[in-house]
């Protein structure tokens, strides 16, 4: 476009359906005499009315149900409607350590598929300018094989534990239909250790090898922080700015804003505002408790990008995301050696009027789920706060500083770098929402 | 009849992938093909496939892929022009073949649904359905389960390809167990199986955990719902009960949808 380059005009950009995305939704940014005028993250996802359906409906579907929200993360909508279900039936604290194992288990296979499929088929090619995996996989073919490999193992594991990778079917309130067998556990072993090799490889490559924007900024990092593990399925809800609430604050903590622009929510910290959950948050938060292999590795990878814990900047959640998968790796290794059947795969309930909130980490950051139920065990109220809904009030944020940036640019400039940088948060739209449309005009 | 998608005289036969109201899980079953995909997208011109990719070809594509349920106004337009750019349209997945999860709202008042969800109902643009993409366009196959089993996926676009019916078994979920040799989790412990009335695809999973079919993959042809009703009965499950069974993942496609109407109404008897 001629006029592209006339910051003394006002422009608006139009962002079109965003790709490499896990749903659907669009960017506006328009400027006048060279400022930034508006920033506005369309969100254009159909809603899907879960928390109204759910009503009604026995609690022991509810892990079926609201695994349909995200094809790309079943395991953590199971995994907190389980969680959040066991305290409202009052199971919560009979529920077996073997099948807290399981659990972490099943949640390491699904980090390791998404965060692969992220990393490698979704974000990558933005680094090395490609428009997509497939022409990138033309130039770097034995990466992109060995990301297949990595994701097929993730997948392999979800498979093993719950059936299949989308949708799993053997996760219920209480633990699992059926255990998982010993002899299919050693016979992930193998390919499980291999492919942890293979990560540790590929961490230090994109830790070395890529260009990490410089774009930092004083973000409120939240994420889950029990005392002796790598978040995933418990722990309190901290902060980097001193938020250390239970898990059933949560709901309390957050207020949850409707805008007329999005279908998904926007999320804000009372009193306070915007804040970023996710590997960022995680590592931030967590980087002490991570697996001896990954905790190893980190110093090479802080090194290789110069720069130290604490991340400010969203463009290194690729490194964060492979240091977690490396960690899922390394993690799903060690109980899948010391594996023994457990004794039972669930905890007997007996349905009764109750409520109960709990959040675990999805790979995209936390997933908080609030229910309470009549005495024979229907759903009487469901409240759903998906990772990308909390994450998008940061990304239009981030949005403002980067409209500023990219002011000069062309148009397809601008609409890339901006893409790049809503692709930092993985964002996965169908949780609520879907993404993005790029439209930028002069005015 | 089946005729061969031809490839264009420039190039190879281009594929489309859309998504509509889901969860991205049914398109995901191809990224999932991780050792047949380089090979699959070497065969074909993945021409528009947001998910995957930035870049977009112009239509007419050989190949659409439709996932999804049609639910707001928008979409309800944009699967026409889909229609029109696609040789041969695929709905894929139980949002699409019979309106998905989110169905239930056709059961229910969609105003009450909103206020329920959003602070400001008045920004939410949609229909008081979700219908499937058959509702609204002529489609040239169903591929059936939530989600769709990524081989099936493979196998009708690999068909499409070489010009032949694609090999997509239609029979019960109960022939799979009794080939498996799985113990029948209906007769031997009494659990409220769909396993009798629902179509194949995906291998007796759940039996095979242990626990009963609930019907992902939707109504088998000519199921005979009424008599595994009665069995329901007998083990003392509700009308309730049985009404909330069929009513889930492909609880708008017909007989499920029937059958379930005839559940409420003795549950309100």
């Amino acid at each position: 476009m001629s006029d592209s380059n006339r910051p003394e005009q006002a422009r608006t950009i139009r962002v079109g359906a965003l790709a490499r995305v896990e749903g659907e939704g669009a960017l506006h940014l328009a400027m006048r005499d060279g400022k930034v005028d508006l920033v506005k993250l369309e969100i254009y996802e159909p809603p899907r009315f879960f928390e109204a359906f759910l009503r009604g409906r026995d609690f022991r579907e509810v892990p079926d149900i609201t695994a349909r929200i995200c094809g790309i993360c079943p395991v953590a909508y199971q995994m907190s409607a389980c969680h959040a279900l066991e305290k409202a039936m009052s199971i919560a604290n009979d529920v077996d350590p073997a099948i807290r194992t399981l659990r972490n288990l099943l949640y390491c296979g699904e980090w390791i598929e998404s965060h692969v499929l992220h990393i490698f088929m979704l974000h990558l090619p933005d680094f090395l300018g490609y428009e997509s995996a497939i022409s990138m996989a033309a130039d770097h073919a034995p990466t992109v094989k060995r990301a297949l490999r990595l994701k097929k193992l993730g997948n392999a594991i979800v498979a093993a534990v719950a059936g299949r990778c989308v949708h799993p079917i053997n996760v219920c309130v209480g633990g699992f239909y059926s255990p998982l067998s010993e002899q299919a556990a050693a016979g992930l072993l193998p390919e499980t250790r291999a492919c942890l090799d293979e990560m540790c490889d590929l961490t230090l490559f994109l830790a070395q090898k890529l260009q990490y924007p410089d774009f930092e900024r004083d973000y409120e990092f939240v994420a889950l922080c029990p005392d002796n593990e790598y978040p995933m399925n418990q722990g309190r809800i901290k902060s980097s700015r001193g938020l250390n609430i239970d898990q059933q604050e949560f709901g309390e903590a957050i207020e949850e804003r409707h805008v007329e622009h999005s279908t998904a929510l926007h999320a804000v910290i009372k009193g306070r505002g915007s804040y970023m959950v996710g590997p960022l948050s995680r590592l931030n938060l967590n980087a002490d408790k991570l697996h001896q292999r990954a905790a190893e590795l980190l110093p090479k990878v802080c090194k290789a990008v110069g720069k130290e814990l604490p991340w400010r900047n969203n463009f290194l959640s690729l490194p964060a995301r492979a240091i977690e998968t490396v960690h899922s790796l390394a993690l799903a290794a060690d109980i899948l050696a010391a594996y023994k059947k457990p004794a039972r795969s669930f905890v007997p309930v007996t349905p009764r009027a109750g409520a109960g909130a709990h959040g675990t980490e999805a790979p995209r950051g936390i997933c908080w789920h609030r229910y309470s139920t009549g005495p024979t065990g229907a759903i009487e109220s469901a409240r759903i706060i998906p990772p990308t809904a909390q994450n998008q009030m940061t990304i239009e944020e981030d949005l403002w500083k980067m409209a500023e940036q990219v002011k000069s640019l062309s148009d397809d400039q601008a609409c890339h770098r901006c893409e790049h940088l809503i692709r930092n948060y993985d964002p996965c739209i169908s949780c609520s929402v879907h993404f993005l449309k790029f439209d930028r005009r002069w005015k | 009849m089946v005729e061969q998608i031809k490839p264009p005289s420039n190039g190879r036969p281009k594929l489309a992938v859309y998504k509509f109201s889901s969860c991205d899980g049914c398109q995901l079953g191809l990224l999932n093909l991780e050792d047949e995909l380089l090979d699959l997208v070497g065969q074909v011109e993945v021409a528009y496939f947001l998910e995957a990719r930035r870049r977009e070809l112009p239509p007419p594509y050989d190949i659409g892929l439709v996932e999804g349920s049609i639910s707001t106004p928008e979409e309800e337009h944009r699967i026409h022009k889909i229609r029109h750019d696609c040789k041969f349209l695929v709905a894929i997945g139980a949002c699409a073949t019979s309106g998905g999860i989110q169905a239930l709202r056709n059961y229910a008042d969609i105003e009450e649904f909103t206020r329920c969800v959003y602070a400001n109902p008045q920004y939410i643009r949609t229909l008081d359905t979700a219908t499937p993409i058959a509702s609204h366009v002529f489609v040239d196959f169903e591929l059936r389960g939530c989600p769709v089993n990524p081989h099936q996926l493979l196998e009708l676009v690999s068909s499409a390809l070489i010009g032949r019916k694609p090999n997509i078994p239609t029979h019960s979920i109960c022939i799979d167990c009794k080939r498996r040799g799985l113990a029948c989790v209906l007769v031997s412990q009494g659990q409220p199986c769909l396993g009798p009335i629902t179509h194949t695809g995906c291998g007796a999973l759940c039996p095979s955990f242990g626990r009963p079919c609930y019907g992902c993959y939707g109504p088998m042809d000519q199921p005979n719902i009424n008599s595994l009703g009665d069995r329901f009965g007998k083990q003392g499950r509700k009308p309730r009960e049985i009404k909330l069974m069929l009513r889930s993942f492909n609880g708008y496609l017909e007989p499920f949808k029937q059958a379930s109407e005839h559940y409420e109404r003795l549950e309100q008897a």
